[in-house]
């Protein structure tokens, strides 16, 4: 007989096409003990749950909070009961659904494992496309490749206390996507004055112009709550890769698409004149200190 | 008769400036010759620009104004590039016979004293609202699909470096006809040489 916890929030957590890279993202929360206290896990794929995967297609329990990782094919089966199925009964009741990653929340990298009819649970790309378009209203996407494990510890902490979340237009919280992956990024003076980097792992130089950098057109947190509280794709000398935004993943991930040598995106929000304004004078600047390693950098002569 | 404005005496040395430099040289041309010229006293000269350095800095970014504006109206349009080629090429070769001084100062003095323009004028600081417009030119016409995605200084240096080159025979009379008449041949061959292959 199963144990019941009265008055905790029940949690499902169910996977359409997916790598798993959401649920591993998430068993490194340092605090998800002290969370998951706070609920009653039906199913989790991974984590200890009241029930088995053959007693959850039953389709008999209801749950409040309805977690779906990976990307939402209606045709896909789990021990031949339709996902379409699965998914509306589940979230009828739900109170709260959490799209965890970018594959639920716009169709993201397994779209393309059935790019007709796969998407996210309400969007498909940026286009209003899925299966709860009728009850979009209870839906958070939280995406990422994979989520941060942070952004959903903030998303159930403010659920179980009883807070509304704040979402934008992609329905994503503002708390969490309101800030650019560029933000906190330690490599901004070098953004600034448009010092370049040739390779990968170097702790000097943007990876903006060559690497094909997203941070400054992408909304993520990544440089404000680092991952595994300590780093971030970019401080380890990585390009961000935009793994947020509805247009993930892209072709040519390490390079920045240029024309005539002008990067064809320019930083959210600034106009491509103004950028060329600015980078064509900035880039006029040699700073001496920005162009070797800042260990070799003489402070005194 | 109404009173001339500090921007109007200002405007009057620009010009006056820019002939000056560009028949005489940077160097042989002074100060006295161009208050001179203007009609102001040498004392009142140094009200509107502190040296002579300082005025040929700002001749730089009057003139990279000037051209910048002109392509910048010409990108605002729906045209094609090869219209816009057109009308660049249009704007420049009548820039340089109506106004030569402005294309002759920038040849023959900007480009060919640049120990003059190190301080505040470096490298694209002076130059900078014609370069960005030429920017926005190429990146327009390979994001629309119609030039050939390549080096921007090489795409620049044959679409400026050519018409720089056609204004400075015309200056030295070298030309046998008049810019006009090369505007339509030059027109195409700059977009023959940028468009998609």
């Amino acid at each position: 007989m199963h144990s019941k916890q009265d008055k905790k929030l029940k949690l499902l957590w169910f996977q359409g096409v997916t790598c798993n890279g959401n649920t591993h993202s998430f068993l490194n929360l340092p605090n998800i003990e002290q969370l998951l206290e706070n609920f009653e896990i039906l199913y989790h794929p991974i984590l200890p749950s009241i029930y088995s995967l053959e007693e959850i297609l039953k389709l008999e329990e209801n749950c409040d909070l309805f977690l779906f990782e990976g990307t939402y094919d209606p045709l896909m089966q789990h021990n031949g009961v339709e996902l379409s199925k699965i998914v509306d009964y589940y979230t009828k009741h739900a109170t709260h659904v959490i799209s965890v990653g970018t594959c639920a929340s716009f169709g993201g990298m397994f779209k393309a494992t059935a790019p007709e009819r796969n998407s996210g649970l309400i969007f498909n790309e940026e286009e209003s496309f899925g299966p709860l378009l009728e009850q979009k209203q209870k839906v958070i996407n939280l995406s990422g490749c994979p989520v941060h494990p942070e952004w959903l510890s903030y998303t159930l902490s403010m659920i179980v206390s009883d807070k509304e979340v704040e979402v934008d237009e992609l329905h994503r919280p503002i708390e969490l996507y309101s800030n650019l992956a560029h933000h906190g990024c330690t490599r901004n003076e070098y953004f600034e004055w448009k010092v370049d980097v040739d390779n990968f792992g170097e702790k000097e130089g943007c990876l903006f112009y060559k690497q094909g950098c997203r941070a400054p057109m992408t909304h993520a947190s990544c440089n404000k709550i680092l991952w595994n509280e300590v780093s971030s794709k970019t401080r380890v000398g990585t390009p961000c890769f935009g793994c947020t935004e509805p247009d993930f993943p892209r072709t040519d991930m390490f390079s920045t698409k240029t024309n005539m040598s002008i990067p064809q995106d320019t930083p959210l929000g600034v106009p491509k004149r103004s950028y060329l304004t600015l980078t064509g004078i900035a880039k006029t600047f040699h700073i001496k200190r920005l162009e070797g390693k800042l260990i070799d950098y003489k402070t005194t002569r | 008769m109404a009173r001339v404005s500090k921007e109007e005496r200002k405007s009057g040395i620009i010009s006056a400036a820019l002939k000056l430099f560009s028949q005489k040289g940077f160097y042989v041309t002074t100060i006295p010759d161009i208050a001179e010229k203007v009609g102001m006293s040498v004392g009142n000269f140094y009200n509107y620009f502190t040296s002579k350095d300082l005025l040929a800095k700002e001749l730089v970014l009057y003139i990279s104004q000037y051209l910048g504006d002109k392509i910048r109206a010409i990108n605002e349009s729906d045209d094609s590039s090869e219209i816009k080629i057109q009308k660049i090429v249009t704007m420049y070769f009548d820039m340089a016979t109506e106004k030569p001084e402005m294309i002759e100062y920038f040849l023959r003095v900007y480009l060919s004293n640049r120990e003059v323009f190190g301080e505040g004028c470096e490298g694209m600081t002076c130059v900078s609202p014609f370069i960005t417009e030429m920017m926005i030119f190429f990146s327009d016409g390979v994001e629309s699909g119609e030039l050939h995605n390549q080096d921007f200084f090489s795409a620049f240096g044959l679409f400026m470096g050519y018409l720089g080159g056609m204004v400075f025979l015309f200056g030295e009379k070298i030309l046998p006809d008049p810019l006009e008449e090369y505007k339509e041949s030059i027109s195409l061959n700059i977009y023959n040489a940028l468009k998609t292959r």
